[in-house]
């Protein structure tokens, strides 16, 4: 059936956005319930060690105080660490809140305080008193490089790196040209605005509504059921608005845990939500190692690429991201050696933020692109195109489609990259020192099964629905255009469910995976309920339609109507009435055509250019300019697509120049553990970013042709951010972030 | 003014349960309506909206100051409400994110945040929206450069930056005066 196209593609407004600007929108921590009760955690002072003793007589005594949890009164959870095991969780022993006196990283929780008020049970927080035994603890990963290993099991999902092919040592060492360095990106945090929330409201007899901060509201359910050993009908997750995650989501955080387990036992509702600085108490971007070496010809043709790298990890599991793996498919280079390994240090384990392990691998490979062309006096945006990778040679597949030329050329063309003077520092306004530089972004695009609900009703309303998430990315949206032009109706005719484990299966909301999987699920669902509708027109006593098939005929306006002459149409409700239903209900799957991806690759790609302004006696970096060329398959929101590429932009800038999460290895904890000293892009760091997305004809690995637009714009930023102050000043920082004391040092 | 009554069950509830901790009395006037509330003395403004008032539309990003998800307008003047004690704005006059619009129609920045897609999450929306109201109030701001100055205590970890300034230079255009 011909498919009507009046919303894909055009920029439609959130259909959440009165909800958000009215302050309607409600958020894990804002449900309310009879009698609730709140929860505060007690976060625990050493890095390592054990409770010697801990005393609460103190804190019990505060009014208002209903329960202190502790590793000495916790009921009784599930023996088996598979049980524990999320949907997302890498290989290993996952965290067990408050599961014994052992101390494994510094912020574990050690209490839970359950009051009747927050006030009471904060207060009660700060009277518990723990002794604790300290142990020998590091968390310096340069201290473990020594016990680096080879994760023996990989994470599900992330791809090992590919074997090596050619010779690269050989090869590196007859290149004429070479570079080689090491790199570091600062570990970061995700701090989303909304801390981590759960409130979980007893409906008694141990049934259980929990609001969760998730990006993925079956996965609480799962992870819950499965540690509470509750029936699954008895659980029900709902997280309709998600305060931003970025991979903070993609597991169930400890707060869940408490929250259950004190409702649970208190048989009433609690609420526990984390403050600012306990958000600092569990996954970050891991710190990570990297050395690369790149050898090439006068000409610039890559001969050799050697790109290692070390992860920090925690010591109950494997955290595992692809790091290295781009450096063997974003250039043709025959003489590949990729190595990538983990150590373990003693912190939370490390969790998937915007982009896992890409802005890191990129920022290695794209400074070393930077620093091979400066050393050939090529153009940057020049050798890349000498070596532009035609397929993926780390699994010998074609991509599915790549218009990251496309991208290079439109992205340099606004830019004005061609006026760029190759020499460093070759261009000053006043006191300040201006520098351009570019990078190129990479990032998968997958897809993943999913289920969908579309049910359309005979006043020509639809209501699609899956458990998928929004957690900003706008997927409320994009799901109603998808259902709207199914039938040929407008945005405010559709309402999309989502945010919900009742609703047909959807995987978390993550990997830039949600639009080709949810929306493949939607419209697969809403094409069903068509096919029905249409039988039932054709059937109708004197129907114009009977005779027509089904692709000759268009939805539109609330009709079924031919294609060559839309004067003759069936209403949607004389189709129902000839099919003697007043709703249409159907729910369908869909899942990766595996045949397509046994022969292509699909990635997203994007060309970065940044203009950078540093003050040459302050050190200052200023970002004034950000054009950034996406080829991502097709676009269904231009609207909320920019706002997803220039999110990942801002992120990619704070990982440039200001985001660091500093240890202190003393005391083996986070120490800057709040948004005063962990320093996000504010309004006054971000000037103009230009979102430019080129055409791409994806059509191999998912039926809607679209890749994903979460990721992708945080992917190169950093690396194009280090290679324009480069261009500014003449110094090559090889340690994000770029602050002011390296560029004065 | 699209505001609920006081419910004088969740005025009167003090906040710590039992506690023997003296209550204070204070009055405020919440999004236009007059309400008699008994607070402890240790309740945040954030607190008392979002706990006892049921106005969750004001977020706690930070409980510090230090993220403006909490920006309330108080006698006009925005602030960070998880920096002040209730029992210090006995009196004032409390406008939040529930009161800007007036018998359904989105007050202009509202309208302008939705047109700009100026947020994604969601989260910070409503503390940057009360300081973009804040902001034009004051009048100090001309240019984009400016009102990036003066939004900077307003952090949105989505990045929606470009598009809260463009918002605002939009109601600011709509109330008269001049962004760039």
């Amino acid at each position: 059936m011909p498919n009507n196209e009046t919303h894909f593609g055009a920029p439609r407004s959130r259909v959440d956005g009165r909800l958000k600007v009215t302050g309607a929108a409600k958020y894990a921590g804002e449900f309310i319930a009879p009698d609730l009760a709140h929860g505060y955690v007690v976060s625990g002072a050493i890095a390592k060690g054990r409770i010697a003793a801990i005393d609460t007589a103190e804190a019990e005594k505060v009014p208002g105080v209903l329960r202190i949890f502790t590793h000495r009164n916790r009921p009784t959870t599930a023996w088996l660490n598979r049980s524990y095991r999320d949907a997302v969780a890498p290989p290993g022993a996952p965290f067990r809140p408050l599961y014994d006196e052992n101390i494994v990283y510094s912020g574990q929780p050690v209490a839970l305080v359950v009051a009747e008020s927050f006030e009471a049970a904060r207060d009660a927080a700060a009277l518990v008193r723990v002794t604790y035994e300290s142990a020998p603890h590091e968390t310096n990963l340069r201290n473990r490089l020594a016990e680096a290993y080879v994760p023996p099991k990989e994470r599900a999902g992330i791809d090992p790196p590919p074997n090596p092919r050619g010779d690269a040592g050989a090869a590196y060492a007859a290149a004429p040209a070479k570079v080689e360095s090491g790199y570091h990106v600062a570990p970061e945090h995700h701090n989303p605005m909304e801390p981590h929330a759960s409130t979980v409201v007893w409906e008694g007899d141990g049934k259980l509504i929990i609001h969760d901060k998730i990006q993925g509201a079956q996965n609480t359910h799962d992870y819950v059921t499965s540690v509470f050993s509750l029936p699954q009908k008895d659980v029900r997750v709902l997280s309709p608005f998600v305060g931003g995650a970025f991979g903070s989501g993609l597991r169930p955080q400890y707060q869940l845990f408490l929250a259950v387990m004190a409702s649970l036992e208190l048989k009433r509702s609690v609420r526990v939500v984390l403050t600012r600085d306990q958000m600092f108490t569990f996954g970050y971007r891991p710190d990570t190692i990297q050395t690369l070496a790149l050898g090439a010809n006068p000409d610039g043709r890559l001969q050799a690429i050697r790109h290692e790298a070390i992860a920090g990890t925690s010591p109950f599991e494997d955290y595992q991201e692809v790091v290295v793996n781009w450096s063997g498919l974003a250039y043709h280079c025959d003489n590949v050696d990729l190595k990538y390994r983990l150590a373990k240090i003693d912190t939370y384990t490390p969790l998937d933020m915007r982009a896992p392990g890409a802005p890191l691998g990129m920022f290695a490979l794209e400074s070393g692109m930077d620093e091979l062309a400066h050393a050939l006096k090529l153009d940057p945006l020049e050798l890349r195109l000498r070596n532009y990778a035609e397929m993926d040679q780390n699994t010998g597949k074609q991509f599915s489609s790549k218009e990251l030329r496309a991208a290079y050329q439109l992205g340099a063309e606004r830019f004005g990259w061609a006026r760029r003077n190759p020499a460093p520092r070759s261009m000053r306004e006043g006191h300040e020192l201006i520098g351009w530089g570019m990078a190129t972004g990479v990032w998968e695009a997958g897809m993943q099964q999913a289920s969908a609900r579309a049910t359309l009703t005979a006043d020509g309303r639809l209501e699609v629905a899956t458990a998928t998430a929004d957690i900003g990315t706008g997927t409320y949206t994009i799901l109603t255009q998808i259902g709207a032009d199914a039938f040929g109706l407008r945005m405010e005719d559709v309402t999309a469910r989502i945010g919900d484990s009742s609703l047909p299966a959807s995987p978390i909301e993550g990997g830039s995976w949600t639009a080709a999987s949810a929306g493949s699920a939607v419209q697969a669902a809403c094409y069903a309920v068509r096919e029905t509708l249409f039988r039932y027109a054709r059937r109708m006593e004197n129907s114009p339609l009977a005779n027509a098939d089904s692709d000759h005929v268009l939805f539109a306006e609330g009709r079924i109507a031919l294609l060559n002459d839309p004067s003759r149409f069936v209403t949607i409700a004389d189709a129902m009435r000839a099919g003697g239903v007043d709703r249409i209900e159907q729910e369908e799957t869909t899942a990766p055509d595996k045949g397509a991806l046994s022969r292509f690759s699909p990635y997203t790609h994007a060309a970065v250019f940044v203009e950078v302004r540093v003050d040459e006696e302050l050190g200052a970096v200023r970002v004034t300019r950000v054009v950034d060329a996406i080829a991502a398959g097709r676009i269904i929101n231009p609207k909320t697509a920019r706002s997803q590429i220039i999110g990942g932009v801002v992120f990619g800038l704070g990982m440039a120049l200001t985001e660091e999460s500093m240890l202190d290895h003393r005391l083996g904890r986070f120490m800057n553990h709040n948004l005063a000293e962990y320093h996000v892009p504010a309004n006054a760091d971000i000037r103009e970013i230009d979102v430019l997305f080129v055409e791409e004809d994806e059509n191999r690995t998912n039926p809607l042709g679209v890749k994903g637009l979460g990721e992708i714009g945080i992917v190169g930023t950093a690396a194009a951010v280090a290679n324009a102050v480069f261009h500014a000043t003449g110094k090559r920082i090889r340690e994000l972030p770029i602050t002011i004391d390296k560029l004065l040092d | 003014m699209p505001v609920n009554p006081a419910t004088p069950g969740v005025a009167a509830a003090p906040s710590a349960g039992s506690s023997p901790v003296a209550h204070h009395t204070i009055t405020l006037t919440v999004n236009g309506t007059q309400r008699r509330m008994e607070v402890a003395p240790w309740t945040t403004l954030l607190d008392l909206l979002r706990e006892q008032m049921e106005l969750t539309g004001t977020k706690k990003g930070c409980d510090h100051g230090q993220c403006g998800a909490c920006t309330v307008l108080v006698n006009g003047q925005r602030i960070n409400s998880c920096l002040a004690l209730a029992v210090s704005k006995d009196g004032a006059e409390v406008v939040t994110v529930e009161g800007l619009a007036m018998d359904g129609t989105l007050h202009p920045v509202q309208a302008a945040f939705i047109e700009q897609d100026a947020f994604q999450c969601g989260y910070c929306t409503p503390g940057q929206i009360c300081s973009a109201v804040g902001l034009l109030k004051e009048g100090h701001a001309r240019n984009a450069d400016e009102i990036r100055e003066l939004m900077s205590g307003n952090i949105c970890r989505c990045g929606a930056y470009p598009n809260i300034v463009a918002a605002i230079e939009q109601a600011m255009q709509q109330a008269g005066g001049s962004a760039r």
